[in-house]
């Protein structure tokens, strides 16, 4: 019985969660509260949780591990800037809507009321479609490079982050609270999202149990609804071609399957939702970071996903739940614990050991699959 | 090798197996003399493979949990972990899957690791894996092998561009170079070799086996075991039924010993969903113009119309080149495809599949089918069974309804629930119901629906293969090499399923295959290909000579053509 759950589980997340336990165990003594670590794990899982979700429909499709989550970041940025940029107009349309359409319930009260999740909802409407392009260049370059996605992927990701810290400093962004005080236009650095749509999502519903414990209701439920999205995405036809096509293309072209179409279908499901999922980190983190902010961003979900017992080719809804709650579960309460047990600051270090170790692993294991 | 004396060269005592908890191996024990033929003869999941498995020192058995039981080479007890081992104790081994490099020619497959070293200042002060290579005398010896082997390939062809009964005797050869090696284990080498190839093959083995080296022979063509060997063994479900010598036994012995149920064969298959059966009418209807368009006294006084019709059809196929093939296939009939292996006959099927690049005219009940479109050949209600079973026909690591349903789902829209065009979710349920019933119709072996493909063996993946096809309900269904690597049991199962289904249901069934004899027995009309063309069209009754004529006539044209370009 317990044989086989651990066979079904996989070592590796046993040996995680073994000590992630003990690290929940040892909290106390060295005087960090175990509520609050717990709901840092919750925030941290809730923040991430959307972008390790992007993996699935990429590995699903035999495109390997999407490397390239950048590139929907980037997509995600240019939503939530933009969604700032345009705050005032955005909101100011949709009362103009309200009486030219006589919608009765859309007034500038129920926009006054409604504004931060408005704001944040228009950033994702913005995100959205230019994810949609993006991915779907990406995907035909992909397509072209059978064989070699995660590295090439790597490139994809990397050089646009690049490209963007130029585009960055030249887009005509106009906002006093986004651009650089001094010369008056070029984006800063990091942009608070402070009285635009700060918390939206994890103030929500969010429950307060005693002073310590804090359970961010609304962005679990974000992320539980995504989650379900794509279950029931990979549950269709289209979602089955997909994984048809990452199992045996040359079955999946036999059956009829446009096997480049299903796998460019992933790459924009994934893009789509890494731009979603930098929204959502955004609003609970409170700040917009540009420039290299994304570079390194793919890593965490890389490893997050493999941590969940993910396979290069095999992913599932349950992988990204058990990996992205035991690697956030690892990255809040190993510099807590272990920094306040030796007394010099490790977090950083234990970080890079934990995601670059966790995907060196999972990349090694592919050769027995 | 010094106290060989009265000891056998290899001696196999109560040798089990376990694979995922499926026993395929139960107390198997014989022992092999030097210069011995012994042919190994079971039904597809009988244990054959694992037995050499086990034998060769597969890592795939160390990794499944071991195995059970004593072996011993020349009375010393030996457990091989690794294939060098066995290699070392003058074990050689011919897989049925090919392990040669495609990019190397011949030569250099058949001394690959033992090549002829030149020595230099280099070699001697480093070690020989600084020399360079003798290229001359490696040629020498691979067509020394080659040569032994009574077959004409060049040294210096690669491998890639070989037809697959050369890469089979490359393989041979391989084995045979081996100065060390005593015992050959061959399993099918001939499943992929045609006739005349595996003749070829016979009298070489027979040759070896006057040099000293034991070979243990597996097979599905019993008369070529019964020709061949000495002693023939015979497994069932993971046991050994029979160890005796082949004058001993006769063909119809040996089969039903295999099958072990001589008596049973009446139990056909359930033919597939009969109830359920709307075969489009007015698909059937149209082909009237074609009938005044090309007049055939014989088919009106049959009256049965053309369901495929191809005119100067060329197929891109690497190996199985078709140049310009014009058939008709009458609705209803079983039209065979024959002839040699690397003329063609597989690429026609495929080509009309839309697998490779292809061109001509394809007319289907009259209307014309678009070519390089795999699924606007599966829109018009053709099913397709690949000949490369685990590289196109299956997905191995996805389960068996998935395998069997999803062309289905994706091309006729079925098994799915929901609103169509709206929104749509596979129904499982629905999938594996599906499955199980043709799990049982086919009595394919496996734990269940939800077993994956990749974990049966291949004569069971074979019916998954035609599941798949029977599910789709076609009008006309294309099976490439539908026996191949299947042992009898199956193959009977296999073809009369086929028949019954071509009986019930009208479908018409275009058979590709090597096996000339097989394709007499079940179809109406046989094809002969014979480079990239039709050699002509015979019906199945005509005799085996008529056959042969055209498949010589061929090679006789060639020869001509040959002479006049030189």
């Amino acid at each position: 019985m317990i044989g086989r759950f651990i066979e079904k589980a996989g070592w590796p997340r046993i040996i995680i969660a073994l000590f992630l336990l003990g690290l929940f165990i040892a909290a106390p003594f060295v005087g960090v509260r175990v509520d609050t670590s717990l709901s840092n794990t919750l925030v941290r899982f809730g923040m991430n949780g959307v972008m390790v979700l992007a993996m699935i429909p990429m590995v699903q499709a035999g495109c390997g591990l999407n490397f390239g989550l950048p590139l929907g970041i980037i997509a995600g940025l240019l939503g939530a800037t933009l969604s700032i940029e345009w705050n005032v107009e955005i909101l100011a349309k949709l009362v103009a809507w309200g009486s030219q359409y006589q919608i009765t319930w859309l007034t500038q009260e129920f926009v006054d009321t409604w504004r931060e999740p408005l704001g944040f909802a228009s950033a994702v409407i913005i995100a959205v479609p230019i994810a949609a392009v993006l991915g779907w260049f990406y995907g035909k370059l992909l397509n072209r490079v059978k064989g070699d996605e995660m590295m090439i992927a790597t490139y994809v990701g990397f050089s646009s982050v690049s490209f963007m810290c130029i585009a960055w400093l030249l887009l005509p962004y106009k906002h006093p609270s986004m651009v650089w005080g001094f010369a008056g236009r070029g984006l800063r650095t990091t942009i608070s999202v402070e009285g635009y749509w700060l918390h939206v999502l994890s103030d929500a519903l969010s429950v307060n149990i005693g002073d310590h414990l804090y359970i961010p209701t609304g962005m679990l439920i974000f992320f539980a609804v995504m989650a379900l999205a794509v279950w029931i995405f990979m549950r269709t036809k289209t979602g089955t071609a997909i994984t048809a096509v990452g199992s045996n293309p040359e079955f999946a072209r036999a059956s009829g399957v446009n096997v480049d179409k299903m796998r460019t279908i992933s790459v924009v499901m994934s893009t789509v939702l890494g731009a979603i999922g930098i929204i959502v980190y955004e609003q609970s983190f409170g700040f917009i970071q540009l420039y290299m902010g994304p570079f390194y961003m793919a890593l965490p979900a890389v490893a997050s996903i493999l941590l969940g017992g993910a396979s290069v080719n095999k992913a599932s809804i349950l992988n990204v739940i058990v990996g992205t709650f035991l690697f956030q579960g690892i990255l809040t309460m190993t510099p807590s614990v272990i920094n306040s047990y030796l007394q010099t600051d490790m977090s950083e270090v234990i970080r890079l050991i934990v995601s670059n170790g966790m995907i060196l692993y999972a990349l090694t294991r592919k050769v027995r699959a | 090798m010094s106290d060989k004396n009265n000891n056998p060269l290899l001696q196999l005592e109560h040798i089990g197996k376990e694979y995922y908890g499926n026993r395929v191996l139960t107390d198997i024990s014989f022992s092999v003399e030097p210069g011995e033929i012994i042919g190994l003869v079971g039904e597809n999941g009988a244990g054959k493979s694992t037995l050499l498995n086990i034998l060769f020192g597969m890592p795939v058995i160390a990794s499944t949990g071991g195995y059970e039981g004593d072996m011993r080479v020349d009375g010393k007890a030996v457990h091989f972990t690794s294939p060098n081992q066995a290699l070392a104790a003058g074990i050689g081994m011919v897989h049925q899957e090919f392990s040669l490099i495609p990019g190397f020619t011949a030569t250099e497959n058949i001394l690959l690791n033992r090549e002829v070293l030149n020595g230099s200042v280099m070699s001697y002060v480093f070690s020989d894996r600084v020399s360079t290579l003798d290229r001359d005398a490696m040629g020498r010896r691979a067509s020394q092998a080659l040569n032994t082997l009574g077959v004409n390939i060049s040294p210096d062809m690669v491998v890639s561009e070989m037809p697959v009964g050369y890469k089979q005797f490359i393989e041979i050869a391989r084995e045979i170079d081996r100065k060390n090696t005593r015992l050959l284990f061959l399993d099918e080498p001939t499943a992929v070799l045609t006739e005349s190839e595996a003749e070829i093959l016979l009298l070489a083995l027979k040759k070896l086996a006057r040099s000293g080296i034991a070979i243990v022979f597996i097979s599905h063509r019993l008369n070529e075991i019964k020709e061949l060997c000495s002693r023939i063994i015979v497994l069932r479900d993971g046991r050994l039924i029979t160890d005796s010598f082949a004058e001993d036994l006769t063909i119809r012995q040996i089969a039903s010993l295999m099958v072990g149920r001589e008596s049973e064969r009446k139990e056909e298959p359930e033919p597939e969903e009969p109830e359920e059966r709307p075969i489009p009418e007015e698909a059937v209807e149209v082909p009237d113009v074609n009938l005044v368009l090309n007049p055939k006294p014989e088919k009106k006084k049959k009256k049965v119309k053309p369901a495929l019709k191809v005119e100067h059809l060329w197929v891109d196929m690497p190996g199985e080149t078709v140049r310009d093939v014009s058939f008709e296939v009458r609705k209803g009939e079983i039209f065979g495809i024959g002839g040699l292996a690397g003329h063609g006959k597989l690429g026609i099927p495929n080509g009309i599949m839309g697998l490779y690049p292809a061109g001509g005219k394809v007319r289907l009940f009259g209307r014309s089918l678009t070519l390089n479109k795999p699924r606007a050949a599966l829109g018009r209600r053709m099913a397709f069974v690949s000949e490369d079973r685990r590289g196109v026909g299956l997905l191995l690591d996805e389960p068996l309804d998935w395998n069997i349903t999803f062309t289905a789902m994706q091309t006729q829209g079925r098994f799915l629930m929901g609103i169509p065009f709206i929104f749509q979710m596979r129904n499982e349920y629905a999938m594996r119901k599906e499955a199980q019933k043709f799990i049982d119709a086919l009595s394919i072996k496996c734990t269940g629906p939800s077993q994956k493909a990749g974990e049966l063996s291949g004569g069971n993946q074979q019916k998954v293969c035609l599941a798949k096809a029977f599910v789709l309900r076609p009008d006309i269904l294309l099976i490439c090499e539908p026996t191949r690597g299947i042992d009898i049991g199956a193959k009977t199962l296999v073809l009369d399923t086929l028949k019954n289904y071509n009986k019930e249901h009208g479908t018409t069934i275009i058979i590709t295959s090597s096996e000339l004899e097989e394709l007499r027995s079940v179809c109406d009309r046989v094809a002969i290909v014979g480079d990239g063309r039709i050699a002509g069209v015979l019906p199945a009754s005509s005799p085996a000579e008529e056959f042969g004529m055209l498949m010589m006539g061929q090679a006789r044209r060639e020869e001509e053509e040959a002479e006049e370009s030189a």
